[in-house]
């Protein structure tokens, strides 16, 4: 009946508990979420499961009702255990014949590799859950959903009867959801145990049958998703009750503030990266700018900010060309932006907190006379940033690296927005982090906008941009692809499966 | 503190694998670490040996540590060495000034010299994309064969000899070097004995340039904004150039200083030791020994003041095993190999730290 039986399952390092005393039983054929926050001990109980950690004393797990113990990821995979991770593990210059084989290749008498059964036994399984893979591909030349078949069918080439998935959906476009979906309900119609690691509610909703929710290390409780609304969840997981919907007000767009005209970039190939791309901001209004990871997107943040050199074009800050200067005369030309990757691009991690606030203005007054650092200023002004963003733990002297995700991000925004920016760049300003802090951030950017200041918001999220975006503009291959005002944000029903469309490349009819 | 008790651990790890060397090689470990520890400290004069020994090592050591912490590699500290000695040994037989203009005047252009040959790496870092470990160690060589082909210079050779003239007796900066050999100063010491002792060797003004080296770097690195970006661009190059540091002139100019530095330890040893430079067959290991000072001293100013006494210490201390002991000297230069190489695989002290903290 239970594939598997997790019993006070604990996992200590040092003195933080990463999991405590955490059960979990998983049905024979069932779809099963691990629902929590970052850091609420998913990923560690996962790497149990699959046996790349061991827990502490006194933990037991039942595979198939017996009594064992999951020493090595080596064992798990011969028990009937198949991981895949969020990031894949595949070798990109080999096939995806190649890739599914590697360590278990079937050899001939002659001790070959045996290409012709692999290649018969793949396909095989390819057929029989609909994967619809050519094996001879290399893997850099497909899509990552297909990628992330390809990870599925490895586990399934090796017997696998409980499929760990750890966030499945978080590279995906709409559409390789939608097909992602697909495969997993294929999957359970053949009797497969499937146990997935989110931490987004309409996934679950979607296909889970049932939902484990941990919470700081604690189990809290198993539920029926069908029974259990999202917001519930929510309120499970996070341990009080939050607004999913953002609430924000119409939005008065004011003035022109920044403008960008027929801007074109290369990538580090020298190839066109952002083509032709032309974008108006005004004052007051939250600009979404929606599509699919790779498609200029990043190359588009580092032009406007000074970090990559722009072909030819135009960005303008309130009238003013910045296109050529530097990173430094842009920020003070009242741009500020939130990077992608806030380890490590945002903040400098092995440095103290309060010196990361000042990482653009160590050198001006007050923090700074005559070269030599003023301690004190620093300390005010970072005791007074973190009051007001509530970042925690209150210690200035700490390492950034020691600070959660969030909070992390709050330096990120706190800095930027203490400069008193005119245009703010937040390029996915959510990425990883947890409900509370995603509500907070949006709740920040909303403010701004209120306050009279621009917002790009660049995010692969879909449905960040169209919750929190007054405008969103579609980027497809550099280039924009389509502009929907707020009005059509506001009445069309559809709108996710209508922008989904367009940022996989369908053109304006 | 724990990174003292890992560091103490990483010692004590090669002091014993250096005893296992020296029982393979048939010599009491006991009896060479006692010829070693009373080689080094049993009289004034081994002390001063150490302090000479050790000046250039702790600016090598402060060199290394000061472009790691802008995230640079520098191998380059010999040439940048070659260079300040060069420099030293030419300007300080070429000029004739009174010695408060003189020293100031040949320390200055060698150390400039130095930051320049330094510089280059950084600049061809900065512009070219030149990795600084390949462009420093090419640099290493055409410092060596530049100083090789100046020593063989007319006017600066000296007939006969592998070696250049010796500097004039106003650069020189050993301490009361002309006192301790005329009447009062020799009737002084006769009733001082320990320091008649201690000013036999050649002590210099090196060691104070030294340690006043360790705290400006030290001031550099922790109080001004400079530093704070120099910091920034070693930790996070990325993150800074966000930031708005121009991340390439802060590499060029790190080189800069950590040449400079190098320099420095090249100057002092001539003007202090040497009082010339000789042909070089290969590298002298000034700069590569700096690499070490900088690894045992956890890349920060006092680590290397520290690590450069320690290692200077070993190295001056080492050779009496070979004397006392017929030993062979390699040995003392497997055991601080062994210590440096325990040094870098920290990880296992820290497993060990943490197994032995739990009980």
């Amino acid at each position: 009946m239970f594939i598997l039986e997790l019993k006070n399952i604990s996992r200590t390092v040092g003195d933080c508990v990463a999991n405590d005393r955490i059960n979990l039983k998983v049905k024979t054929g069932e779809v099963h979420a691990i629902l929590g926050e970052n850091g609420a001990g998913k990923t560690t109980l996962m790497n149990i499961i699959f046996g790349l950690v061991q827990p502490d004393a006194g933990s037991e797990i039942y595979f198939k009702g017996e009594r064992t113990s999951i020493p090595s990821p080596r064992f798990a995979i011969k028990k009937g255990i198949g991981m895949v991770h969020q990031h894949f593990m595949l070798v990109r210059p080999f096939t995806i014949l190649q890739n599914i084989i590697l360590g278990v290749e079937p050899r001939n008498f002659l001790g070959l590799i045996d290409y012709k059964n692999a290649r018969a036994e793949v396909l095989k399984i390819s057929e029989d859950y609909n994967f619809k893979i050519d094996p001879d591909l290399k893997i850099e030349n497909i899509s990552v959903g297909m990628q992330q078949r390809v990870e599925i069918l490895k586990t399934l080439y090796r017997n696998a009867e409980l499929i760990i998935l750890d966030e499945p959906t978080a590279v995906l476009t709409p559409q390789e959801v939608l097909d992602f979906y697909r495969i997993v309900n294929n999957l359970k119609a053949k009797g497969k145990t499937i146990i997935i690691i989110t931490h987004k509610l309409h996934e679950i909703k979607e296909i889970a049958d049932r939902c484990t929710i941990i919470r700081k290390g604690k189990f809290i409780e198993t539920v029926e998703v069908c029974n259990t609304s999202e917001e519930d969840l929510a309120a499970k997981m996070v341990g009080r009750k939050v607004d999913l919907k953002i609430k924000k007000s119409e939005a008065h767009p004011g003035e022109i503030v920044f403008k960008i005209d027929n801007l074109n970039v290369e990538n580090d190939k020298q190839l066109p990266s952002v083509k032709n791309f032309n974008l108006t901001l005004r004052r007051g209004e939250i600009l979404g700018l929606a599509g699919i990871d790779g498609n200029g997107q990043s190359e588009l943040v580092e032009a406007l900010t000074g970090l990559r050199k722009i072909q030819s074009g135009s960005i303008k800050i309130n009238g003013f060309e910045i296109g050529h200067l530097s990173p430094k005369e842009i920020y003070e030309h009242k741009l500020a932006m939130i990077p992608e990757d806030r380890q490590r691009r945002g903040l400098v991690m092995d440095f103290k907190v309060k010196e990361n606030f000042v990482l653009q203005n160590i050198s001006k007054a007050p923090f700074s006379h005559y070269g030599f650092i003023l301690n004190r200023e620093l300390v005010k002004f970072a005791n007074s940033m973190m009051d007001r963003f509530d970042i925690r733990p209150r210690d200035i002297e700490q390492n950034a690296r020691n600070l959660s995700g969030g909070n992390q991000q709050k330096i990120i925004l706190a800095r930027e927005i203490s400069n008193n920016p005119d245009v703010l760049i937040a390029f996915q300003p959510t990425r990883g982090l947890d409900v509370g802090a995603i509500e907070y951030v949006h709740q920040e950017l909303i403010k701004l906008r209120d306050q009279g200041k621009a917002v790009l918001l660049i995010s692969y999220e879909l449905d960040e941009v169209i919750n929190l975006s007054d405008r969103i503009a579609v980027i497809v291959e550099g280039g924009i692809t389509a502009s929907i005002d707020q009005e059509e944000i506001n009445t069309q029903k559809n709108i996710k499966e209508h922008i989904g469309l367009y940022m996989a490349g369908r053109s304006l009819e | 503190m724990k990174k003292f008790l890992l560091s103490f651990l990483c010692v004590l790890s090669g002091l014993l694998f250096g005893a296992l060397i020296l029982k393979l090689s048939g010599i009491s470990p006991i009896e060479a670490y006692k010829v070693m520890w009373n080689g080094a400290f049993s009289r004034p004069s081994y002390i001063a040996y150490i302090i000479i020994r050790s000046t250039p090592l702790i600016l090598t050591g402060l060199s290394v540590a000061f472009a790691f912490r802008t995230g640079l590699f520098n191998i380059g500290s010999e040439g940048q060495f070659i260079m300040g000695a060069l420099s030293a040994a030419y300007f300080g037989y070429m000029f004739h000034f009174n010695p408060w203009i003189q020293i100031p005047l040949v320390l200055g252009l060698s150390v400039l010299i130095s930051a320049l040959y330094g510089g280059l790496a950084g600049f061809m870092k900065a512009r070219f994309g030149v990795h600084e470990v390949i462009s420093t160690i090419m640099l290493n060589w055409i410092a060596l064969y530049f100083s090789n082909f100046m020593v063989n210079l007319e006017g600066f050779h000296k007939a006969n000899t592998e070696t250049t003239e010796f500097i004039q007796p106003a650069s020189s900066i050993t301490l009361l070097e002309n006192w301790k050999s005329s009447v009062a100063g020799m009737s002084w010491f006769s009733r001082h004995e320990f320091l008649n002792e201690f000013f036999r060797p050649p002590v210099n003004a090196g060691i104070f340039l030294a340690i006043i080296a360790v705290v400006i770097v030290w001031i550099i690195l922790t109080k001004t904004s400079f530093g704070f970006k120099l910091k920034a661009v070693g930790l996070s190059p990325e993150a800074a150039r966000y930031a708005g540091i121009n991340v390439k002139k802060k590499m060029t100019q790190s080189m800069m200083i950590a040449g400079g530095l190098s320099g420095l330890a090249g100057a002092t040893h001539v003007m202090g030791v040497a009082k010339n430079i000789a042909i070089l067959a290969a590298h002298e290991g000034y700069g590569f020994d700096g690499i070490a000072v900088s690894l045992i001293g956890s890349n920060t100013p006092f680590g290397s003041l520290i690590a450069g006494f320690f290692l200077g210490t070993l190295k001056y201390s080492g050779q009496k095993i070979q004397s006392a002991l017929e030993a062979p000297s390699e040995v003392i230069g497997i055991m601080i190999g062994a210590i440096i190489f325990f040094i870098a695989i920290p990880v296992v002290f820290e497993r060990f730290l943490k197994i032995w903290e739990k009980k």
